[in-house]
């Protein structure tokens, strides 16, 4: 057994690797920018940015704020900048970066708290509103249901959508979010048409009345950043076309 | 007015202005360009009355379409709520002197006061 181990460890250190990871600190209360701080950390083809950072806060530097949970990209918590772009950090891999050099940064379009921590109430209050729930006449079951039925085929058009985490990388992502402080955003709008599309609920024109506002649906031009970074494929963009759609009447 | 009416406006402004553009610029080619382009000649169009109508309409679809434009660049650029009432009725007044003077220059130069 003592022989298995020792082989197990010569095969780490043989592939084990080393990066530099950069971080953003930046605590708001005292700092007027931030600062990055690097560290020389080793990895194997399997560590993920998260662990990374985990590392660092373990053996070199305890202070550095991340935010982070389930470790398996369903909790939605450690979304950030990694080399430029938002992603979940326990979600990539250091292997698969192909680079040297590790940049970590908060998310863009959110206040941070400190260091690589972000601010989450503009994308709970955008997401809130837009009323993430089952509206109907009967929302109380009758005593012989059980539950709404739906056909495969009306679950399939709205499946994709229901897979949001609420990590904020589409926020992130979004160009329109940098500028436009009262954009609903696409997070909220993916949400929005989760909803309508589903065969269930009937609250398709309070929502699509919610979403027709002057910092609504329309401030959307389109860049589709927010569905090339969605870790769970829910393509927030094209949720936005198809709530168009019904705002244009050519859905309904 | 609801912000998806605004838009129906917008995207219906630029595909009519973009046919009617294109009237306009083959107009140009019924002769040699710059000659089209001579004094007389664009007299000769505003007094033209269905081309006339056909000018007035171009500067309303283009000023609808082009102050619209501006005012959800500018909306999206700052906020508040002053700021974009200001931003909006700034740019429907704009909007409707834009039209007033070009169609004082349309109807007077059809009119020949020009």
């Amino acid at each position: 057994m003592a022989q298995v181990s020792n082989i197990v460890d010569e095969q780490t250190s043989s592939t084990s690797k080393s990066v530099t990871l950069r971080i953003s600190r930046y605590n708001p209360e005292h700092d007027d920018s931030s600062q990055f701080m690097e560290f020389n950390v080793k990895y194997e083809k399997w560590t993920t940015v998260l662990e990374a950072i985990l590392d660092v806060k373990k053996h070199f530097d305890h202070s550095v704020a991340v935010r982070y949970s389930c470790r398996q990209a369903t909790c939605g918590s450690c979304g950030m900048m990694i080399n430029g772009k938002p992603k979940l950090a326990c979600f990539t891999k250091i292997s698969e970066l192909d680079s040297d050099v590790i940049t970590v940064e908060p998310m863009n379009n959110f206040p941070v708290i400190r260091d690589l921590a972000v601010k989450f109430e503009r994308l709970f209050d955008t997401h809130q509103k837009i009323k993430p729930y089952l509206i109907r006449d009967d929302s109380e079951l009758e005593y012989d249901e059980k539950e709404f039925l739906q056909s495969p085929e009306e679950l399939e058009n709205y499946i994709q959508f229901a897979n949001c985490i609420k990590c904020g990388l589409c926020n992130s992502a979004c160009p329109t979010m940098a500028t436009d402080s009262s954009f609903v955003g696409p997070q909220a709008l993916a949400q929005a048409y989760r909803y309508v599309a589903d065969s269930r609920d009937k609250g398709k024109d309070s929502r699509l009345k919610i979403i027709d506002d002057s910092h609504g649906i329309w401030r959307c031009h389109f860049a589709g950043s927010c569905s090339q970074v969605c870790p769970k494929g829910v393509d927030p963009a094209m949720g936005i076309q198809f709530l168009r759609g019904y705002l244009l009447g050519f859905r309904s | 007015m609801r912000e998806s009416t605004i838009m129906k406006i917008h995207y219906g402004t630029a595909l009519a202005a973009v046919a009617l553009v294109a009237v306009h610029i083959l107009m140009r080619l019924t002769m040699g360009f710059a000659e089209s382009l001579e004094y007389e000649n664009v007299l000769a169009n505003y007094k033209f009355v269905p081309y006339a109508i056909m000018l007035e309409l171009i500067l309303v679809l283009l000023a609808v379409h082009g102050f619209n434009g501006l005012r959800v660049i500018l909306l999206e650029l700052k906020q508040g709520r002053i700021y974009e009432k200001a931003v909006s009725y700034g740019c429907l007044v704009a909007m409707i002197g834009l039209i007033a003077y070009g169609s004082r220059t349309i109807i007077m130069t059809n009119m020949g006061l020009v």
